[in-house]
């Protein structure tokens, strides 16, 4: 495997990274321009919940294990389990799951 | 006697979702190795790429025939989220040039999502260093243990680890929701993605859900 295409992997991700740091050191240190930029990962990390647990590859959405696994971690989230906890619970749940769905 | 991790909730979640990525790293290590890249190169990408679901795109267009110009794209679609993190992060990412930029390669997902689960902003700093360090450490031993072990390994889904990383998003997404208009933007972002799934090209849904946020930043200034 060509090294060109790792190290083009390697330098654009990061460019990707550093270029959001540099602009966000550009903007104004006002309070309401904070809070923006604050509220615009929240609805990004929903995405990545809905993505990563609904994602079948090759564009389909399937229902798996993974599913009956969220519901068992947003019970223990409920109900302010550690985060040890939810990944153990759910790791166990989606091994553990019939695959019938 | 006191352990160090037990008596500080910051450093055990951190260290819980490091351990769980490096779990995870194992299989990328297998499949990158299982695609025809070497050893020093699968370890490479780790450590200097380092945003997970990039990595995994690129192995596996590449492992199913596609070359690396076809595996390219998907994968730096899902690294630009990184740059729409590394935005939102501008308080937690303070300090000289050189800092700043040392800390960018840190901003991932979980490093992200681990600040902002933070109310007060020394801990938020903690929360991203802490995170974002572990996961560095236990994301390369991983894939490292995975490039060498080969096909010995089972595959992450028979082990319910694919099932685990949403479920530490949602617990970290969960302390984040403190005002109406951020509810509103997650659910707005959770539908974009879910309408977008099925249409488009990996990583888009993901990075096209920022726009949730966007009707409630206009009421806020209006």
């Amino acid at each position: 495997m060509s090294w060109w295409a790792v190290l083009a992997l390697c330098a654009c991700a990061y460019a990707l990274k550093y270029a959001g740091v540099v602009l966000a050191a550009r903007t104004s240190p006002d309070g309401a321009a904070r809070g923006s930029l604050e509220l615009i990962v929240v609805p990004v990390i929903a995405a990545l919940v809905v993505v990563q647990t609904l994602d079948g590859g090759d564009g389909t959405i399937v229902l798996d294990p993974r599913l009956p696994a969220l519901l068992v971690a947003a019970v223990l989230i409920w109900r302010k389990a550690p985060i040890i906890v939810i990944v153990l619970a759910a790791g166990a749940t989606a091994a553990g799951w019939p695959h019938v769905m | 006697m006191s352990c160090p991790v037990r008596s500080d909730p910051l450093r055990r979640d951190a260290a819980s979702i490091a351990v769980a990525t490096g779990i995870y790293a194992v299989s990328f290590g297998v499949l990158a190795v299982a695609a025809g890249f070497s050893v020093l190169q699968t370890c490479a990408m780790s450590l200097l790429t380092f945003t997970g679901a990039s990595q995994f795109t690129f192995v596996s267009v590449v492992a199913s025939g596609g070359g690396v110009a076809a595996g390219l794209p998907p994968a730096l679609l899902l690294a630009a989220r990184n740059g729409i993190y590394a935005l939102s992060l501008r308080e937690v990412l303070r300090g000289g040039r050189l800092r700043r930029a040392v800390d960018a390669h840190l901003v991932i997902d979980e490093s992200t999502a681990m600040a902002h689960a933070q109310s007060e902003h020394p801990e938020k700093r903690r929360a991203f260093l802490l995170t974002g360090l572990g996961i560095l450490l236990c994301w390369n031993l991983g894939t490292l243990a995975g490039a060498l072990a080969g096909g010995a390994i089972a595959d992450p889904g028979t082990l319910g680890l694919d099932a685990i990383f949403p479920a530490v998003f949602l617990a970290l997404l969960v302390p984040q929701i403190r005002s109406r208009r951020a509810l509103g933007a997650a659910l707005l972002g959770a539908a974009i993605a879910l309408a977008l799934l099925p249409v488009a090209p990996a990583g888009v849904p993901v990075m096209a859900a920022a726009l949730g946020s966007v009707p409630f930043l206009i009421r806020r200034r209006g």
